[in-house]
Formats: C-alpha cells, sequence, structure tokens
C-alpha cells in the first residue's frame, strides 16, 4: 500500500474540512436560528417567518446534509490515502 | 374493535417481538455484552442510536412544549440535533479508533491516570442517574395510562422488562430490539401527524403543512399568532427568552448531546471508524424525522385546542375534554361563572389547566382519529421510553463491571467473570432506577437538563482536548471536570433545589438559566484545563514543533480553537506528556 499524501496533510486537509462545515453549523443554528432570527423574520417564504422556520426545520436539514458531506469527503480523502496504486 | 382490544393487541405484538430479538441476539462474550462485538451495520446502528437518543420525552413532552413556548422550543429542536455534528465530525471517528469500550476507557488511556478514569465514571454514573431516574419514572407513566394500572405496577412492569433483555442480551441485544423500537416508534409518530396535517391543510407532509394555509385559506401560524396575541400570550413565532438564554441553552443542549456517554458508547459498535461517521449520519438523520415533525404536530396541537375549547361553552364541549379530565391532566374552574371556557394568558383570568404532556397523547383524539392510531401512539411511546431506559443501564452497567472493577480495583478479573459482573451491575441498577422511578427525587423535570448540562461541564472538553491538543496533560484534564461538574452542580442545585441560598430568576448569572447554564460550566472546564496546564512541566521539543505547525491552520477558527490556541500558546511550559501517549493520539489521528 502506497501513500500519496502523509499523515500530516492527511490531518490539516481533515482540521479544514471540519472548520468549513462547523462554520456552516454555527452559521444555520446559532446564526440564522438564534441571533439573527428577529431580522430573518421580515421575510416570509410561505406560511413561514423564515428566522422561525430556521430554528424549528432548517438547521436541523442542514445538520443532517453536513454530516453526509463530511462522510463523503473523508471517504475521498481515506481513499487517496491508502490508494493502492 | 375496542379502543382497549387495539392497545393490547399493538403491546403485545410489539413487545413479543423485542424479547424475541432479544432472546435471539443474546450476548456471549464481554466484547458482545459492551459493544455489541462490533459488528453492527451503520444505517441498523444509526437507527438503534435513535431509539436509543428518543425517550419518552422526546416523543410525548417536546411537541407538547413547543406547542406552549414557540419559537422558544426550538432550543430542544436545534440543541438535541446539532450535537450529533459535533460527535461526527469531533468524536465519534477517534474514540471508535481509539478501540476501547466506554468513555472513562478512553479519558483514563489517553490522560495516563487511573484517577482520571474514576472522576470520569463518577461523571458517567452522575450523568447517567440522573437521566434514567425521569426515564423509569416515564416508563410508569405510559404503561399506566396505557395498561390502566397504576403507576408503580407500571414502573414494576417496566423494570421487569428492561431487566429480562439489557441483563441477558447485553449492547447486542439492546440494539437490535432499538432497531425494532425505532421502526415501531417513528411510525406511531407520523401516522398521526400526517392524518392530521392533510385534514387541516390538504398537506400530506407535516413539515410543509404547518407553513400552509388552512382551508379559510389564512397560513396557520399567522392565525396562531393572531389567536395568541388577542388571548395575551406572547406571539408563537417570536417566543418569551432572552436570545442569550436561548444561544447559551441551545449550545448547552447541543454539547450535552455530544457528551452523553449513553449516546457516544454506540459508536464503539461498528466495524471500521468510516462506519462510526455513517452511524451519526443515520441516527441523525433517523433523529431528524422526528424532531421535523414535532414543531408541526404542536402548531396542529395548538389551533385544534385553541379553537375547541376557547370561548366555548363548557357543557358542550366534546366527549374528550371530560376523558382527559378525569385524569387531572386537563382541568377547568368557572371563575366568573359564566359557563364559557375563558383560556387567557392572565392568571387571574384563565380558567383551564392544561399538562403539556396530553397535547401529544389527546392529539388524535381532538382530530377524532379512529381507534388504532391512538393504540399506535401507546405502542410507540412505550418503544421510546423502553430503548432508552435500557442503553442508560448498559452504560451504568459497564461503568461499574468495566471501568470500576475491571479498571481499577480488580484488573485480574477473567472475561466470565466480568461479563457476570456486568449482569449483576445490570440488575442492580435496574432495581435502583426502578426505585427513582416509584420515589421520584422531586425534580424529575429538572433532573433530564442538569444531565445535558453535566455531560457538557464534564466529558465534552476532556474527550475533545485528548483528541485535538497533545499537550493537553492529566492534571489539566482532571482539574478542568472536576470544576467544570462541580461548578454546574452547585448552579443547578441553587437555582432549581434552592441549597446554598437559593435565589430566583432575578438573580441568575448574566441571565443565564440553569438549563443553559452547562456552556458557561463548559468554558470554565477549558479555561481551567488550559491553566492548569501552564504550570505543569515542558514538553519535548518535537511536540511543540508538530503543535505549530497545527497552530496556524487553528488560529482561524472559532472559539474552540481560541482556547486550543491559548493552550498551544501556553503549553510552552507544561509538563510533557508520555511518549507513549503522543504515539496512541499519533495512531488513532491516522486514517
Amino acid at each position: 500500500m502506497k501513500y500519496k499524501i502523509n499523515a500530516d496533510t492527511y490531518w490539516r486537509k481533515n482540521l479544514r474540512y471540519v472548520i468549513i462545515l462547523l462554520s456552516i453549523w454555527f452559521s444555520v443554528s446559532f446564526g440564522f436560528g438564534i441571533l439573527l432570527a428577529d431580522t430573518l423574520n421580515s421575510i416570509q417564504i410561505g406560511g413561514f417567518p423564515l428566522g422561525f422556520w430556521f430554528a424549528q426545520q432548517g438547521a436541523i436539514y442542514v445538520f443532517v446534509v453536513l454530516i453526509f458531506v463530511y462522510i463523503y469527503l473523508m471517504n475521498r480523502l481515506d481513499k487517496h490515502y491508502t490508494s493502492e496504486d | 374493535m375496542e379502543l382497549q382490544t387495539w392497545i393490547w393487541l399493538f403491546i403485545g405484538l410489539s413487545f413479543s417481538l423485542y424479547i424475541g430479538i432479544a432472546f435471539w441476539s443474546r450476548a456471549g462474550s464481554t466484547n458482545e455484552f459492551y459493544v455489541a462485538g462490533g459488528g453492527v451495520h451503520p444505517i441498523a446502528n444509526g437507527m438503534a442510536t435513535a431509539a436509543d437518543w428518543m425517550s419518552a420525552a422526546s416523543f410525548i413532552s417536546m411537541a407538547g412544549i413547543i406547542s406552549f413556548s414557540g419559537y422558544d422550543g426550538s432550543v430542544y429542536l436545534m440543541g438535541w440535533t446539532g450535537g450529533y455534528v459535533l460527535l461526527a465530525l469531533l468524536l465519534a471517528p477517534y474514540l471508535r479508533k481509539f478501540g476501547k469500550f466506554t468513555v472513562p476507557d478512553f479519558i483514563g488511556d489517553r490522560y495516563y491516570s487511573s484517577t482520571a478514569r474514576l472522576v470520569a465514571v463518577f461523571c458517567a454514573l452522575l450523568v447517567s442517574f440522573t437521566y434514567i431516574a425521569g426515564q423509569m419514572r416515564g416508563v410508569g407513566v405510559v404503561f399506566s395510562r396505557y395498561l390502566e394500572v397504576d403507576i408503580n405496577t407500571g414502573v414494576y412492569i417496566g423494570m421487569a422488562i428492561v431487566l429480562f433483555y439489557a441483563v441477558l442480551g447485553g449492547m447486542k441485544g439492546i440494539t437490535y430490539t432499538q432497531v425494532a423500537q425505532y421502526c415501531v416508534l417513528i411510525f406511531a409518530f407520523l401516522i398521526p401527524a400526517i392524518f392530521i396535517s392533510f385534514l387541516s391543510t390538504g398537506w400530506i407532509i407535516p413539515q410543509i403543512g404547518f407553513g400552509a394555509s388552512n382551508h379559510e385559506g389564512v397560513y396557520l401560524l399567522e392565525k396562531l399568532d393572531g389567536l395568541h396575541r388577542e388571548l395575551g400570550f406572547h406571539t408563537y413565532t417570536n417566543g418569551s427568552k432572552s436570545t442569550l438564554d436561548v444561544f447559551m441553552i441551545t449550545a448547552a443542549l447541543m454539547v450535552g448531546t455530544a457528551g452523553l456517554p449513553h449516546v457516544i458508547v454506540r459508536f464503539f459498535t461498528v466495524k471500521k471508524v468510516r462506519d462510526a461517521r455513517k452511524s451519526a449520519g443515520w441516527a441523525l438523520l433517523f433523529i431528524a424525522i422526528l424532531y421535523t415533525t414535532a414543531p408541526a404536530v404542536a402548531v396542529f396541537a395548538r389551533l385544534n385546542l385553541i379553537e375547541t375549547v376557547s370561548k366555548q361553552s363548557y357543557a358542550e364541549l366534546p366527549q374528550w375534554f371530560s376523558k382527559w379530565e378525569e385524569t387531572g391532566l386537563l382541568g377547568f374552574t368557572d371563575k366568573n361563572g359564566d359557563g364559557i371556557v375563558q383560556y387567557v394568558a392572565e392568571p387571574q383570568l384563565n380558567e383551564l389547566t392544561i399538562d403539556r404532556d396530553i397535547m401529544v397523547l389527546a392529539n388524535p383524539e381532538i382530530a377524532q382519529l379512529p381507534n388504532w392510531v391512538i393504540a399506535l401512539m401507546a405502542a410507540g411511546a412505550l418503544a421510546a421510553a423502553l430503548s432508552t431506559a435500557a442503553g442508560l443501564l448498559l452504560v451504568i452497567s459497564s461503568s461499574i463491571s468495566h471501568d470500576l472493577i475491571k479498571g481499577v480495583l480488580y484488573p485480574k478479573v477473567s472475561e466470565r467473570q466480568e461479563l457476570i459482573a456486568a449482569r449483576l451491575s445490570a440488575t442492580v441498577a435496574v432495581v435502583l432506577a426502578g426505585y427513582f422511578g416509584i420515589h421520584p427525587p422531586g425534580f424529575v423535570a429538572a433532573t433530564v437538563a442538569l444531565a445535558f448540562g453535566l455531560a457538557a461541564a464534564s466529558f465534552f472538553p476532556a474527550i475533545l482536548m485528548g483528541i485535538f491538543s497533545l499537550k493537553m496533560n492529566k492534571e489539566g484534564a482532571i482539574t478542568g471536570m472536576l470544576v467544570g461538574i462541580s461548578l454546574m452542580l452547585f448552579y443547578m442545585t441553587k437555582f432549581k433545589f434552592g441549597w446554598f441560598g437559593g435565589g430566583t430568576s432575578a438573580d441568575w448569572w448574566w441571565g443565564i438559566s440553569p438549563e443553559g447554564f452547562g456552556s458557561v460550566a463548559m468554558v470554565a472546564n477549558f479555561t481551567v484545563a488550559l491553566i492548569v496546564a501552564q504550570f505543569t512541566p515542558p514538553t519535548p521539543a518535537t511536540i511543540q514543533q508538530l503543535v505549530k505547525r497545527n497552530q496556524k491552520t487553528l488560529i482561524s477558527a472559532s472559539l474552540f480553537y481560541f482556547f486550543h490556541n491559548l493552550a498551544l500558546i501556553v503549553a510552552q511550559f507544561t509538563p510533557p506528556t508520555p511518549a507513549t501517549i503522543q504515539q496512541l493520539v499519533k495512531e488513532i489521528r491516522k486514517p
């Protein structure tokens, strides 16, 4: 088994993914759902005030997507790291 | 068919299924008992985690709480789902890579100290017991309601069933039973929600339905806001808590979720590291199905309730009203003697008292759904309560038999003896939990929030720094955990139980409620750990280099990284982590 990238690169890339994804995690929940909720509530999507929607629906959908994106990115990184060519 | 016949039928069928599964998948080794042999498929593990996670409180109480608090209820929705992102990205894969059975195992080995392990065992037991005391009561309430026995008998029945499959099956039995329980509970939650959504808006997807308009063309949420204003309540979509408090409570629940031992231990049960990530993803997906439906149920139930009873003549109320009045969960006092129900925010004028828990349970009746749907709710509520209680019992028994007996007291114990010890401690734990269920400590509702605060204040920082900071040493981690958990205990007991002079919400520090204080205690844990680490011996040059390389990336990130960064600068003046441990940490970071 040959390694295309070394352990340090692997770890740095991993950290970068984590930081980016956690920033999104923070923005949709603490940002849109809490700190900016009152401002966003002036925008209406269907019957939902937007801030309220983020707090009770949107944030949760984004959370699920974030984990699956991370799974995809890490699987790709793992493959890259341990590819057998 | 009669309602009670349907209930017996559904409960009988679902229980035979659980017991059958438990028998078929009973544990033969300690490995199977603690982590199901490490061979659970990620999707199955995701379902089991979801069932483990969603207790009777999620199933019955959460939608009711949201129904009454509106936007403020979002703290539970975001808090109890957002924690899984932290778990999947920051903890689960590394803990799995470390290859241990329990959280105290990890902390004991990573911080090369049996004191650290003991502190972790203490925290795990405290968190799990506070959590399970409420659960057993929940089991009793659900049994008593649906089997028409008194609450104590309900608790005994619950104890007997949990005992049977937790003690026999261990983690393996529990995992596969929980998969079945997840299917039962999610089905039971969705069916009535879909029915009601369709009846009131024409949409079959409740998540869309509660943002849609009713048959008069008015948006449900606008209508609800209007009714709330009219009756003097805070508007539904805005809430009444301060932004800071909402922020802190959400943070404490998220971090607490990521630090709960009975959730973390789930990620030890999969085969590979990548499966640990996948499990977290599936678990959150399965949880999200219920958690995005709950706010919809809350809106439908609230509207239905206000429209059915407010300003109506008491004599002409539908039959379900008097039925629930008998249980004491619903009450009407005609203060002005006009025979009309006044339901308003002003306590002097309000004539209607409603227990939040009936919002979910009575909802199908209020919406006049068929009997089999109501019976399905019963089976679902029981599945939710039992699966959580069983998962918690396992954490308690492994803390005692594995961490305490094998890890600290008698390291030479054989696998057979350890398995016996595990089963014995599970039995003792069931009996203890049952005792708390029958004699609730008077603050059951408060203790659930306490459990999250305690987990956030103790485990999360210790595990996170154990993975992401090479510099964190045992002195720092142990003091951090102790300071975090003590601070949390102090604040909760002061404001919840009136110890240390008590106090009201006016005395809260920075206006932060006890539910949200876990966030503050967590920050205290991080800070103290880092400061203590400063006054300890120096670190080898090689490690410092490695740490410095990471530093650049870390500076740009948020709060955690601020503290981490501080740690790295501080680390130059601190004592070294043993070379073997450093090797171990490097090992778990590899792909």
